[in-house]
């Protein structure tokens, strides 16, 4: 789409595209063209010089097993993420669309824990389960149940997962909310003379009508759980134990600034900008197109 | 009228109670680590040490946010909460202002290289910070920009998409609109100021709404740039509040800080919730 009328003139236009020029540049592409440049190096141990080794980092990347249980551990970690925030989400949604009263009033509060900060949901969750004062995890024991996330490979993934998907339940809600209120109201009728009970019309009209959002919201979801949850992580397990919650992007992280390992963690870098991509063409190619109205 | 057409499809009665009962039930689930962590920023810490705390609130809520706001643990919470609002302000506006004039650019001007241009802005919605940081460490750190402002806001500023959301926006403006101003001789910032500006103003909101979140809920950037506890943002300050090794964390002040840092962005997505819906909507599709 074009305009038919413009103005005239090019310095104009230059400098008013500059601010944002020049920010992309120092802060967008000069890092990402060094994390490329970087990945085929590796620096000596004094950081003085570095040796060109093309995919050698690539190649060890690969085939080390941690960083490919990194990447088991990622798949897991966003699939229950995606999992754990939609369908409550759209249990909720689903409810207070039945409500004719109230349902603003449900919304406001439902909407708090999409505006808190990752970071502050993963302490909230961490006081919860903490192993000596935590309050779940001391009913949890009253019941017999010995809690410890610290040692406990599963249970640090269900905290981090939970943590992570607890704010995005807001999220989703919203957006099936609003595609819930979309529906034809007519059609709903029209079923329910015919005789249809409630999930019978939820599964074949609802359902059907809502696949472009959820299918929106899957996307965004994934990305969500590769990206943002790295305050999650950070706060509750440090991607402990072991590396049992260590997603790629926390990987990135801890070999680079706490491993100050630069070659591999920008190996890394290159391919989570490879995965960000395919992630960025999927939600444009597909989402609008893929899913029927 | 709507209610009557939701009352063909839907039972009233006991139905209704029951949705209620479920929806209730659901909110207070939702809701309970931010009741419990309230709680536990209104009782001392050894009500919280030899579980199970209490899950009403004690009356220690003003001698814990005291002790928060004014001292802290590194550092008292006010600054931090002060470095936040500087950061997610600085974000929110610098992000707009840049996104206003490139979208105007691109819409209303036909320059070399244009199409070019749009496709680097384009670009950049694939780069989320977390995937480049340490590159982007160097360039900032290289710019003496660590512990700073500056280089707490500038590489969170350039982002596509409310360049593309501008983008959409000002395609819709009628075509006469701009033909007026320019019969009337009027210049291009001329009708960028008193007509695209004002036109805009809702989708600058609803955009504010979700990039001061975006802002305010930083957390691997500012725990990378700021080694200086005066310059923590709060919520990248609470988990320095842990004590390293094997002490007790001082809850009361750790959870009261926890409010503390949800409380800004609750408010605004809570007050300006119609334009914080509308944001969503707008950013992601």
């Amino acid at each position: 789409m074009e305009k038919r009328v413009t103005f005239r003139g090019w310095l104009l236009p230059l400098a008013l595209i500059a601010p944002q020029v020049i920010i992309s540049a120092v802060f967008f592409f000069y890092p990402a063209g060094q994390a490329v440049w970087q990945s085929l190096f590796i620096p000596d141990p004094f950081g003085l010089s570095s040796q060109f080794v093309g995919l050698g980092n690539f190649e060890f990347l690969l085939s080390d097993k941690y960083y490919r249980a990194s990447f088991v551990t990622t798949a897991v970690f966003s699939t229950l993420v995606t999992l754990c925030s939609m369908i409550p989400a759209l249990f909720l949604a689903v409810i207070a669309d039945r409500l004719i009263k109230g349902s603003g009033v449900y919304r406001t509060l439902l909407i708090w824990p999409y505006a808190v900060a990752p970071a502050v949901a993963g302490v909230l969750w961490l006081f919860m389960f903490n192993t000596r004062v935590g309050v779940v995890a001391w009913y949890l024991s009253q019941l017999g149940y010995d809690w410890n996330h610290v040692l406990n490979d599963t249970e640090a993934m269900g905290l981090v997962v939970v943590a992570s998907a607890w704010g995005r339940i807001s999220y989703n809600f919203l957006f099936f909310f609003a595609a819930l209120q979309s529906v034809p109201r007519s059609v709903i009728e029209a079923a329910a003379i015919d005789g249809a009970h409630f999930w019978r019309r939820f599964f074949t009209i609802v359902l059907p009508l809502l696949s472009p959002t959820a299918f929106f919201l899957l996307v965004v979801n994934v990305v969500y759980a590769f990206f943002e949850t790295f305050g999650v992580i950070h706060t509750i397990t440090g991607g402990g134990p072991q590396q049992a919650t260590t997603i790629l992007v926390y990987k990135v992280f801890s070999d680079g600034f706490v491993g100050q390992d630069l070659g591999s963690s920008s190996a890394q870098s290159v391919i989570l900008l490879i995965v960000v991509g395919l992630l960025t063409v999927i939600q444009f190619k597909y989402v609008e197109k893929r899913v029927h109205y | 009228m709507a209610a009557q057409q939701h009352g063909m499809v839907e039972k009233r009665g006991v139905g209704i109670w029951f949705t209620h009962a479920f929806m209730i039930l659901g909110v207070l689930i939702i809701f309970f680590p931010i009741w419990l962590a309230f709680v536990a920023s209104t009782v001392t810490q050894a009500d919280i040490v030899s579980p199970p705390m209490p899950v009403v609130p004690g009356d220690q809520f003003w001698v814990n946010y005291k002790a928060a706001l004014f001292s802290g643990v590194n550092v008292p919470v006010a600054t931090m909460l002060f470095n936040s609002l500087v950061m997610a302000i600085g974000i929110a506006v610098g992000k707009i202002i840049i996104s206003l004039l490139s979208a105007f650019a691109i819409v209303y001007f036909k320059f070399p290289g244009r199409t070019t241009f749009f496709w680097l802005i384009f670009l950049t919605l694939m780069l989320p910070v977390e995937v480049r940081i340490v590159p982007t460490f160097e360039v900032v750190a290289g710019f003496g920009m660590l512990n700073s402002y500056y280089g707490l806001i500038f590489p969170l500023i350039a982002s596509a998409t409310a360049t593309f959301l501008f983008r959409q926006f000002f395609l819709t403006i009628p075509d006469e609109l701009a033909e007026a101003a320019r019969v009337d001789g009027a210049r291009p910032m001329r009708f960028f100021i008193d007509i695209v500006v004002p036109m805009s103003r809702t989708n600058i909101a609803a955009l504010f709404v979700i990039l001061f979140i975006y802002g305010w809920n930083q957390y691997l950037w500012p725990l990378l740039i700021t080694t200086d506890p005066e310059m923590n943002t709060i919520v990248m300050g609470i988990k320095q509040m842990f004590p390293s090794g094997d002490d007790f964390a001082h809850w009361p002040t750790i959870m009261a800080t926890s409010i503390l840092a949800m409380i800004p962005p609750v408010i605004v997505v809570v007050s300006m919730q119609k334009l914080f819906v509308r944001g969503l909507v707008d950013s992601e599709k």
